[in-house]
């Protein structure tokens, strides 16, 4: 509700539904009238729009941040779309601390992967479908995060869910590619269903569907630890660990790798995988009231994080090694949604979409220079040859591993530790988990690093990237170093300036802990994130004999492969769910039920049949069925 | 007046297309397609003009009414009326008229005015099932809209033409035999009560029966009215009819006759017998539950393209199944919804596979694959209706499947969740479809036009009307939501609301 304002501006704040219909615009040009656009023309639009859509962004961001605190929140309705039984969702925008670093997050690492895409797509014969996806996405996933209820937020949600089938099945003609893109769009539908029930739960017991409404009254009809609130809580949940990949539905996002390297990134970065961290970040009140669903997020994420990184150090497939970092980070927003550190999964949120934005486009052009080449024990020696994607690499990977002091991740991360610890919620068991990741984080990002970048040159390289592919990964290099300088603990300097911003949409965790205790575990987490650094030179630089040896036994290979299959879900899932559908649904391909029509009918021709035969036209067999019918019938009536 | 005349102009334009079919072919499509356009626009008018037409009376908001003795004797009249329901389906058989004369043009090449004179008048006996308000009146023009549809799919059809349109026939006859004796049951008792002979929808409302009388009596209705829905397990008629049926026929087949069997539910086997309608639903709604999931994986099964999306029918009118007898006014509101967005959105689909079939020259999906290269046009309509079909949010069908989970939760959580996980297997078809046809490697090379001025402007103002249902459906649910609000047995929404 905008109030009244001395400094900027409502007239600001109104702009903010070109926000996500900028993009929308964007989308509707190249797919109705891209056929007569050039292709300089087609990323004019399909980029322009996305950097629009930005300049819009960082806009009202401004005159948001410059109003506070004489602005909490923001509301823009557009029109009533629905009005039944006091189900009246709206096209309408609430902008709060929250959607608003979510909104200038997608905005500008999208409008950066757009650029990227305008130079390393253009060799494409599918340009313009590819930037109307594009746009499509971006718009749904602002969709999605700006919704002020939840019915739009499932338009967008289910929006992002279709650009990423889409996307992941962009070049159509591959088989492999379509599966995979199924695959993306069936499991995260599986948890859409949850998410759906969940929204008729809501609004049968609470009446609305407007997100902030619906915290309101869920505080004041439900208690703490209420079975509803529980239940709810757990279908949200249901529909967040498909959309961000989380177990038991991780299994789309590392065959989601089938699209082209802009898609991963923006998938992993800015949209679609962030969604469920979003959902829960949204509704966190719910959580709070149901403490059960709230430890199952931290369970799922502290495990999730676990298994993906295992599956990440053994990975040969250069994007597949990034897609489970993916998961395993998204595990660590998970985690600190589940033990109330929901400002710290925002931060996390907001590091790691500079530095995967960042790896995944490195990634693309190693690959492109390479010939489309995937495989890293195929690669080497490229730090001389490529520096640009080297250093920018090496600034992603040291992020991501979280890099003491001056990278991004490493505030990001070492905050969700001592959260996970510190948090009256959190527990040792959590912050383990946490810490153990941090270390397989470490190993498996600069295993990429050693064995991609460094040794000896094993294939020859292709054309080099221009600078608008050079200059989004400069910029999101500068990105995954500076943006953690906005929360530094109160160990290291005390700049809370992220966790003060959000505070009034994400409470902050009133956890009881001494200073020395908080800066001992810093010391261990930075400990952790070099000695994997180190463990990573050794393993797979120095002295690479200490990794195969053990990898060559029985035990070793076997473990190897079994997490190179991601655990085995895929199997497992295959074996429970998928054949069985495909048996019955082959089985009973002609309906089993026509089938029993059709035995009717023809015991009924058989009857017909049986019947017909009687009807010879012969004089004396009609007489003598008459006689013996005659005679049957006296028989039985003496007889009876 | 108006009533008459919009039914009246199709059931004199079809004659006039057979007999000037000498002239020349194009005589009866252009006439078919002028009387379609004429009803189109007046019902617009009325559409446009329906606060200033309304009349409230003590049956409901009316916005044209029309009643003419037809056999005193027995209490039969000519009796019409529209009111906000029956528009909304009148526009919907009107625009899909339109698009089906537009799919049959370059289809048709025998007997075109033969079969201009079927297609106009199946719709004007769907017009008129839409329309009447006296039982006996209604049981004719459900008759009217059998016999041409049977000559549409054994004349025009395709390889098994014949055994389709005899099965669709035995079976729709078999029902409309268990209603009309329902009807007559009906009249009977009503007479005994009141001395008074009368088909008349509003008098016999208020008859009273015994329980056991008004359960069968509902079935009878129920029969007819699940066979054309239709209902699991009186679908088996479908899918055969719907593949063999030329372009024209399914477009009508999927998009109308399939909703006079929802219409005939809300308008006449639930508000008739209320209490035994109640009775019964938990087992209607488990036959939609099960049409749901049933129709989706048989959906998904598919190896002719035309079936798949004959057998997608069965999953989405589940959903209107259900909305129905969950006896409530948001789940009503929301199949009313999936009739509108399923007619539309099936009907482009059959249009689809109608003109690929008709440049392939097969419906075998095996045999397809990789199109989008060749016809990207085509793909990307494909893909829009698709997409539709699965019940994306900013679809009518959304809108129409959501409003029907939320009604249904309130009455039973298990038969929801079923219903739900019935989005799930609209995807998995859904994606097979695409998939099979349009991605994919080609497994053939086919050298064929892309889609035509005629099919984009036709399919284009379909999508406009999906995107428009999906994002704005609150006018239609309002003029639907008057007339709904006066049927019975449908509860109301204070009642829901307070029970909150």
């Amino acid at each position: 509700m905008p109030t009244q304002c001395p400094v900027c501006g409502d007239e600001m704040l109104d702009l903010l539904w070109l926000v996500p219909a900028v993009p929308l615009i964007g989308f509707l040009v190249l797919a109705l009238a891209g056929g007569w656009l050039s292709r300089g023309m087609i990323a004019l639009v399909g980029v322009g729009s996305t950097g629009l859509s930005m300049g819009v962004a960082w806009l009202v961001g401004i005159a948001f941040i410059a109003s506070a605190p004489s602005i909490q929140t923001y509301d823009q309705t557009l029109w009533t779309r629905l009005d039944v039984s006091g189900l009246a969702p709206t096209i309408g925008f609430y902008l709060d601390p929250l959607s608003l670093v979510m909104m200038l997050v997608i905005t500008l690492v999208g409008f950066l992967i757009h650029l990227y895409s305008a130079e390393f797509m253009i060799g494409d014969e599918g340009y313009r479908r590819f930037f109307a996806y594009m746009n499509l996405f971006v718009a749904a996933m602002l969709t999605l995060v700006l919704a002020d209820n939840l019915l739009l937020l499932y338009l967008g949600w289910e929006g992002v869910g279709l650009c990423s089938y889409l996307l992941i099945g962009f070049w159509y003609r591959e088989p492999a590619n379509g599966a995979a893109a199924q695959k993306a769009f069936i499991v995260t539908r599986l948890g859409d269903v949850a998410l759906a029930i969940g929204l008729l739960l809501l609004f049968t017991h609470l009446g609305t569907l407007n997100i902030q409404d619906l915290m309101r009254r869920a505080i004041e009809q439900w208690p703490v630890g209420s079975g509803l609130a529980a239940i709810t809580a757990f279908l949200l949940l249901g529909g967040a660990v498909g959309k961000s990949a989380q177990l038991p539905l991780q299994t789309w996002l590392p065959d989601a790798m089938a699209g082209p390297t802009p898609v991963s990134a923006l998938i992993h970065a800015a949209t679609m995988v962030t969604a469920g961290m979003y959902l829960i970040a949204r509704t966190h009140v719910l959580y709070s009231l149901a403490p059960t669903a709230q430890t199952a997020v931290a369970v799922i994420g502290a495990v999730t994080l676990l298994l993906a990184s295992c599956s990440a150090l053994v990975q040969r497939d250069f994007k597949r090694v990034l897609a489970y970092s993916t998961i395993s980070q998204i595990g660590y927003m998970f985690l600190a949604l589940g033990v109330g550190a929901w400002a710290a999964a925002l931060f996390h949120f907001t590091t790691h979409a500079f530095f995967k934005a960042l790896l995944f486009l490195a990634a693309g052009v190693v690959i492109q220079s390479l010939h489309e080449e995937h495989d890293i024990y195929r690669m080497g020696g490229l730090r001389k040859l490529l520096p640009v994607p080297f250093w920018t690499f090496l600034i992603g990977a040291a992020s991501l591993a979280g890099f003491p002091l001056v990278t991004a991740g490493f505030y990001s991360k070492d905050w969700i530790l001592w959260e996970a610890w510190a948090s009256p919620t959190g527990s040792a068991w959590f912050w383990g988990a946490g810490l153990i990741g941090a270390l397989l984080t470490a190993i498996y990002s600069f295993r990429l690093v050693f064995l991609v970048f460094f040794g000896e040159l094993k294939t020859a390289i292709g054309p080099k990237p221009g600078w608008v592919m050079k200059f989004p990964l400069v910029t999101l290099a500068g990105g995954a170093l500076v943006v953690g300088f906005l929360q530094i603990p109160r160990t290291l300097g005390d700049v809370p300036i992220f966790g003060e911003f959000v505070a009034s949409a994400l409470p902050s965790v009133m956890g009881t802990s001494s200073v020395t205790m908080e800066f001992a575990f810093q010391v261990l987490t930075m400990v952790m994130a070099l000695l994997g650094i180190f463990v990573a030179y050794v393993l797979f630089l120095r002295r690479p004999s200490l990794i195969d040896t053990p990898l060559a036994t029985v035990w070793g290979s076997a473990l190897s492969r079994f997490w190179f299959a991601g655990w085995g879900f895929d199997r497992l899932y295959d074996l429970l769910f998928v054949h069985p559908f495909l048996w019955v649904a082959q089985a009973n391909k002609d309906d089993l039920i026509d089938r029993g029509y059709a035995s009717l009918a023809w015991l009924i021709r058989e009857f017909f049949a049986v019947l017909h035969r009687t009807q010879t036209g012969q004089v004396r067999w009609y007489a003598a069925v008459l006689a013996g019918g005659s005679v049957a019938i006296v028989a039985l009536a003496v007889l009876s | 007046m108006i009533l008459a005349w919009l039914i009246l102009l199709l059931l004199a334009a079809g004659p006039l297309a057979w007999l000037l079919d000498r002239r020349g072919s194009q005589w009866p499509r252009w006439i078919a397609l002028g009387a379609l356009a004429i009803d189109l626009v007046l019902t617009l008018i009325l559409w446009i003009e329906r606060d200033a037409q309304a009349s409230i009376s003590s049956q409901g908001v009316r916005l044209a009414d029309l009643s003419l003795p037809w056999i005193p004797r027995f209490g039969i009249g000519v009796h019409l009326t529209l009111d906000g329901f029956s528009l909304l389906l009148v526009l919907l058989t009107l625009f899909l008229g339109v698009t089906a004369v537009v799919a049959s043009w370059t289809e048709i090449k025998e007997h075109v005015g033969f079969f201009h004179f079927n297609l106009l008048w199946v719709l004007a006996g769907v017009l008129g099932v839409f329309l009447a308000m006296d039982l006996f009146l209604f049981f004719v023009f459900w008759e009217v809209m059998l016999v041409p549809m049977y000559f549409l799919i054994s004349v025009w059809g395709h390889e098994h033409r014949v055994y389709a349109a005899v099965k669709f026939f035995l079976f729709t006859q078999a029902g409309s035999l268990l209603m009309l004796i329902a009807i007559l049951g009906l009249v009977f008792i009503h007479a005994q009560q009141t001395d008074m002979v009368t088909f008349d929808y509003q008098q016999l409302l208020d008859t009273k029966m015994d329980r056991t009388v008004a359960m069968w009596l509902m079935l009878g209705f129920f029969a007819a009215f699940a066979v054309k829905l239709p209902a699991v397990p009186f679908h088996v008629w479908l899918p055969d009819a719907h593949t063999e049926a030329p372009t024209g026929g399914s477009v009508i087949l999927a998009g109308l006759l399939l909703k006079t069997g929802a219409y005939g539910m809300i308008r006449f086997a639930v508000p008739l017998f209320p209490e035994a309608a109640q009775t019964f639903a938990p087992v209607a709604m488990t036959l939609g539950a099960i049409g749901i999931l049933y129709g989706g994986m048989l959906a998904f099964a598919q190896t002719d393209l035309k079936r798949l999306v004959a057998y997608s029918s069965i999953n989405h009118l589940g959903f209107v199944l259900l909305g129905i007898f969950s006896g409530n006014a948001i789940a009503l509101k929301g199949s009313v919804m999936q009739m509108i967005a399923h007619g539309i959105t099936t009907g482009a689909l059959f249009i689809l596979v109608g003109a690929l079939q008709e440049r392939l020259g097969t419906r075998d999906m095996r045999r397809m694959g990789g199109l989008w290269t060749t016809v990207p046009g085509f793909g990307a309509v494909m893909l829009v209706f698709a997409i539709a079909s699965l019940g994306l949010p900013g679809s009518g069908n959304f809108i129409g499947e959501f409003l029907v989970l939320l009604g249904t939760y309130r009455v039973n959580v298990l038969v929801t969740v079923l219903a739900a996980l019935g989005l799930v297997v609209s995807v998995i078809y859904s994606l097979a479809l695409i998939q099979q046809t349009f991605h994919g490697s080609a497994n053939e090379s086919w050298a064929v036009p892309d889609l035509s001025m005629r099919y984009l402007v036709t399919l284009g103002s379909m999508i406009a009307v999906q995107v428009w249902l999906g994002l704005s459906p609150q006018p239609v649910l309002d003029i639907a939501g008057k007339a709904l609000e006066n049927l019975r047995g449908f509860g109301n929404e204070a009642a829901i609301v307070s029970r909150r």
